[in-house]
């Protein structure tokens, strides 16, 4: 029971978990459901085109599709991102560079596998590509196709949402004690060799 | 020039080097032997009826297991001025896999031997900065070669930064299960 202006009023509920009280501009529900709202309602995918996924990619932020209306906004930079869109094949020696974005992404952070490289290494069954970035990476979503149409990346993006939806607000993900590229002396392996050799010549 | 006339001037100036030449669709190619290779490409870059002042490209192909000079290095040349085209290839064994550079004659021969080392691993001596080109600095084996592995799996010779990043991966894959 709420007092409002003189008036008693009660809570309704409109959907489960959430009651809105008339008259006064105000909603009653959990943290988890208000932030997990939050976070599938303003998922900032961090651009990882590689192949042809890209351009589909590209296709689906562009205005046809339209991905604003999702709320998606393609960040340049993993510091401001929320989910990465690994769109096309890895090869092994992008791999470092994408743990390395990966960890700089704020927590809680999603991967989407985008295509059958991402997701498997589809055809490319070879010596330079990793067989899905599932062996580097916790993926969430993976959508087939080669490449997926845009349709099948606002899907994959949908099925994010609603597994955001489901979360708890204090779910722990990928910790960081697992990270790799982070803690240990691996960070720019090649560039640190490289340094080395400089400052010897 | 007809390229049957620049085989001809070819053979006379190295009667020695030559081994054999084809001909198909007024496509022709060269084989001769690697020793005299700088020689032989320096003559058809500098003498002026000739003039084949580009290296449209530099490659390498593997016969094991068909003949023994393992490697053919093949260069193609073409001629801006006279719009001539003609392929030499340079027979490399496996032991002593090595050829001269001709990055002196045209620069574009630097990336492409770089590259032609990554892939086959022949050296190019005389080469200014001979690194691989595509592959990590640090990656096993040389990935173009007829005994390399075919698929992905290369057990003992997989890239030691990402053989450690799947080992990191095994961490947060026994968290989830």
């Amino acid at each position: 029971m709420i007092r409002i202006l003189g008036n008693i009023t009660e809570p309704i509920e409109v959907e489960k978990g959430l009651k809105i009280v008339p008259g006064a501009n105000t909603i009653i529900t959990t943290i988890d459901k208000i932030a997990s709202w939050g976070r599938r309602s303003s998922l900032w995918p961090l651009t990882f085109g590689l192949a042809c996924c890209a351009i589909e990619m590209m296709a689906t932020g562009a205005s046809h599709y339209d991905l604003d209306r999702l709320g998606i906004i393609f960040r340049a930079t993993p510091r401001q991102s929320d989910v990465m869109i690994v769109a096309g094949t890895v090869t092994k020696k992008m791999a470092p560079v994408l743990i390395n974005l990966y960890h700089q992404m704020a927590e809680p952070r999603y991967v989407i596998a985008m295509g059958s490289c991402a997701c498997s290494g589809g055809i490319f069954n070879t010596y330079s590509t990793v067989q899905g970035v599932d062996e580097i990476l916790p993926v969430d979503v993976y959508i087939p196709g080669c490449p997926p149409r845009p349709e099948t990346l606002i899907e994959g993006i949908l099925k994010l949402q609603e597994k955001i939806k489901n979360e708890p607000y204090t779910k722990e993900r990928c910790l960081s004690g697992v990270c790799l590229i982070d803690k240990s002396d691996l960070k720019g392996r090649d560039e640190s060799l490289r340094d080395i050799e400089e400052n010897k010549g | 020039m007809n390229p049957l006339e620049i085989l001809k001037r070819i053979k006379d100036n190295f009667p020695e080097e030559v081994l054999w030449f084809r001909c198909f669709r007024e496509e022709c190619d060269i084989t001769v032997k690697k020793e005299r290779i700088r020689d032989i490409l320096a003559y058809l870059k500098n003498t002026p009826s000739l003039e084949f002042d580009y290296l449209i490209d530099l490659t390498a192909v593997d016969y094991l297991g068909f003949r023994e000079p393992r490697f053919d290095v093949i260069y193609h040349l073409m001629s801006i001025k006279y719009k001539h085209r003609l392929r030499v290839k340079a027979q490399v064994r496996q032991r002593e896999c090595s050829i001269s550079s001709v990055v002196d004659l045209w620069k574009t021969a630097d990336w492409f031997e770089r590259e032609c080392f990554d892939m086959f691993g022949i050296e190019f001596k005389g080469h200014p900065n001979l690194r691989r080109i595509l592959m990590p600095e640090d990656w096993n084996g040389f990935p173009l070669r007829k005994d390399y592995p075919v698929y992905s799996e290369l057990k003992d010779k997989e890239w030691q930064t990402y053989k450690e990043l799947k080992e990191a991966a095994k961490g947060w894959r026994e968290d989830a299960s």
